[in-house]
């Protein structure tokens, strides 16, 4: 990537190496354009502001026809400071931002908020409660990745599929509405347990739903898998080799797609997850279409799992009694779980006040993404696309 | 009793005469009847494609599990008109760079060559404007047309989005005009004729259609179709997920109205034609010619319109691929064997 910017931020606005270096849009140097007309490549500026991009990413395309020659991406449009906030908030007043991390699967962000200041003030959570949050997990792992479904699949022209998927998710968003009071940005975990107990009718509810959604995977398959334009898209494209995938620490789908087993919920078992009985999809190809049938079938583990979850339940408390004014003891820690995109951790320096001295969130979607210029390179603008979807990156997770 | 072909010939033997009583020249006549027909043509257009849009929210809608457009009237008929004048009523955006005759032609191109087809779309019997006796190649001349509309608007308008949109669907049309015209020409070898209405009387009988002794042909004329008005999963030059819009990127109001219009018009014009080739065109028993010729189009409308709600969208170059690997050969088979056995 000569010609491009060579600065460390080429967003600045003072940055005029990077300026002069990009054709010039608004024709006030005229020269630079008719030089660049000259070679054969263009660069396209592909968002923030396009429909497949997810939310706002900037993807910087260097084509020469529809062949991509390179890509860099540009992220930090949704940056909200998560980090410094937290240092300007107790604990529990962070709870609600984290939902905002990821905002698709925002039971995993709180999760693993709680994990982390549990692990540091050493607080036993109730049995019950840890049931509830595998529920409550697993159930958002569906819908998220039925979002990804809907989107994935609406990436590479098929439209209906996205209706399909959001029919299921809103019977998700439903059930999780009913045990929190809120459709995406729950808030519903807390330290030791979780924020109120499960309304009576929600298992029955639950389990109808799971019985309901097992047929449904089936109907997605069926409008995708062996559709051989579906096949042509995917099979094949967007290759990432398991070494690079290790070297840009890819988690998730898409580490499992290369064929690596690699899940914390076995490797690391937190929470109860020991007690069920689940499968680790992986792939073989790492293509595309690898990571497409990886969250099909964790779709129908993530349903078996709820299953599980809802016949074994015991009652009892939902919540440890945690001080009034939290503080827990110096220190620092590091806890991760294995969320929809992959791992996600919180690392908390804590110095025995109500707030965090420091903390640190690493997201799967930053390092997800990051590998996309190696995945992309000879690719057409048409398989970007679905490159792109297929890596499942949510924006504000990249960002925070 | 209800051939409107009847009656549209009762109206003009009545103003001819009429006409000679007043002592004026029949040229004057033939004028008037020219503005008429054309009025007559225009008008069923934009109601067909109003209705298409209409129609192919719903049928999208149904096939989503989802309702559609429900508040404007019974299940939302008043939608589409609604929308119309909302379009002609927006601001007539020209953006400053681009190349402004260009980008104001453009879509008039576009939409005129949608237009022009109409000369020789047989709707029923004594229903067509002008019986030409080339009237097949006319068709396949004219729509060809849309592609240097299509290209205007994507070089005209200084987007490279646009610009990538207006070349692949150049590619595209000229790539699929091949195996297009190579299907029609076994329909045209098996009628021995040219015009539209002698291919339509050819296939008076139902086992005539040229659907059960073309069904290659049928199939090619089809896909080949469905590639040149540019729909799923043959839409790449206007590819949401990829190019924003495509070629029209850049327009709005009135002129992507235009577009958004001869689109639905092409869509109509290639269900009419593969009904005349394939599908019997006016004839069946009972109902009148029109109702048939109406009823079958848009039952074609509506395959294609399946075709679009179902599939992704190819690649370009697997777009390509498809139709010199796959199409052509097979439409050059459907003509040899035409050859040997008709």
């Amino acid at each position: 990537m000569s010609d491009y910017p060579k600065s460390e931020f080429p967003e600045r606005k003072t940055d005029k190496d990077h300026i002069s270096n990009m054709i010039d849009p608004l024709g006030k140097n005229p020269e630079r354009v008719v030089e660049k007309i000259d070679t054969e490549e263009f660069i396209v500026n592909m968002g923030p502001q396009h429909p497949s991009t997810h939310g706002v990413c900037r993807l910087l395309l260097k084509m020469d026809g529809e062949v991509i020659l390179d890509l860099v991406p540009y992220v930090g449009y949704l940056h909200r400071s998560m980090e410094k906030i937290a240092e300007n908030r107790t604990y529990l007043q962070y709870m609600p931002l984290t939902d905002r991390i990821d905002y698709v699967s925002a039971m995993f962000c709180n999760h693993v908020f709680c994990l982390a200041v549990e692990k540091l003030a050493q607080i036993e959570v109730p049995e019950r409660a840890e049931y509830i949050r595998v529920i409550v997990d697993e159930l958002n792992r569906i819908a998220s990745h039925l979002v990804w479904l809907g989107t994935f699949a609406l990436d590479l022209g098929a439209i209906t599929p996205f209706l399909y998927c959001f029919r299921e998710r809103e019977k998700i968003l439903d059930l999780l509405e009913m045990v929190c009071g809120q459709r995406m940005t729950f808030n519903y975990m807390r330290f030791g347990g979780v924020s109120r107990d499960l309304p009576p009718e929600f298992i029955p509810q639950a389990r109808e739903f799971v019985q309901y959604f097992k047929p449904r995977v089936d109907e997605y398959e069926y409008i995708l898998t062996d559709n051989p334009i579906f096949l042509g898209r995917t099979k094949g494209v967007g290759i990432l080799d398991q070494k690079t995938a290790i070297d840009y620490s890819v988690t998730g789908p898409n580490l499992r797609a290369t064929g690596l087993k690699w899940d914390l919920r076995t490797e690391e078992p937190y929470s109860i997850y020991d007690r069920f009985e689940f499968d680790i999809p992986t792939g073989t190809n790492s293509d595309t279409w690898d990571r497409y049938m990886v969250r099909i079938q964790e779709m129908r583990q993530a349903n078996r799992i709820v299953e599980q979850a809802l016949e074994s339940i015991p009652e009892g408390e939902i919540k440890t009694k945690t001080p009034a004014v939290f503080k827990p003891p110096a220190g620092e820690v590091y806890a991760r779980i294995e969320s929809t995109r992959g791992e996600m951790g919180f690392y908390i320096v804590s110095d025995g006040s109500t707030k965090p001295y420091r903390l640190k969130i690493r997201t799967a979607s930053f390092s997800n993404l990051a590998v996309l210029p190696e995945m992309s390179r000879g690719w057409k603008i048409a398989d970007i696309v679905a490159i792109f979807a297929s890596l499942d990156v949510i924006m504000p997770d990249v960002d925070r | 009793m209800f051939e409107l072909g009847n009656l549209i010939k009762a109206i003009y033997s009545w103003l001819e005469g009429l006409f000679a009583s007043w002592g004026i020249p029949h040229f004057w006549l033939d004028i008037l009847s020219m503005f008429i027909v054309f009025g007559m043509i225009v008008a069923f257009i934009s109601i067909a494609a109003l209705f298409l849009v209409w129609w192919e929210r719903k049928v999208s809608a149904h096939m989503q599990v989802r309702f559609g457009p429900m508040r404007t009237g019974w299940h939302g008929w008043r939608q589409t008109i609604i929308d119309a004048i909302k379009l002609i009523m927006k601001e007539d955006i020209v953006p400053t760079k681009v190349d402004k005759p260009v980008f104001v032609i453009a879509p008039i191109v576009v939409f005129v060559s949608a237009l022009m087809v109409y000369v020789c779309i047989p709707f029923g019997r004594g229903l067509i404007v002008k019986d030409l006796n080339i009237g097949i190649l006319y068709i396949l001349a004219i729509t060809t047309f849309t592609v240097v509309g299509l290209l205007m608007a994507g070089f005209g308008s200084n987007n490279k989005y646009a610009l990538l949109g207006g070349l692949r669907s150049a590619a595209q049309i000229v790539s699929y005009e091949v195996p297009l015209t190579l299907s029609v020409l076994g329909v045209v070898l098996l009628a021995q004729s040219l015009s539209m209405v002698t291919i339509v009387t050819s296939q008076a009988q139902v086992w005539d259609w040229f659907i059960f002794r073309q069904p290659i042909g049928f199939l090619v004329y089809l896909t080949a179709a469905v590639a040149e008005v540019n729909r799923t999963p043959f839409d790449i030059p206007e590819a949401e997920q990829e190019l924003v819009a495509g070629y029209n990127v850049e327009y709005s109001g009135m002129k992507f109205a235009m577009f958004f219009f001869a689109e639905y018009t092409n869509l109509f014009t290639i269900s009419a034609v593969s009904t005349t080739l394939f599908l019997g065109g006016w004839n069946g028993p009972w109902l009148p010619s029109w109702m048939w010729f109406l009823g079958k189009t848009f039952f074609v409308i509506l395959v294609i319109m399946w075709f679009k709600w179902t599939y992704p969208r190819m690649r370009v170059d697997q777009l390509m691929g498809f139709a010199w690997k796959f199409l052509l050969p097979l439409a050059f088979l459907n003509l040899i064997l035409t050859g040997l056995f008709a």
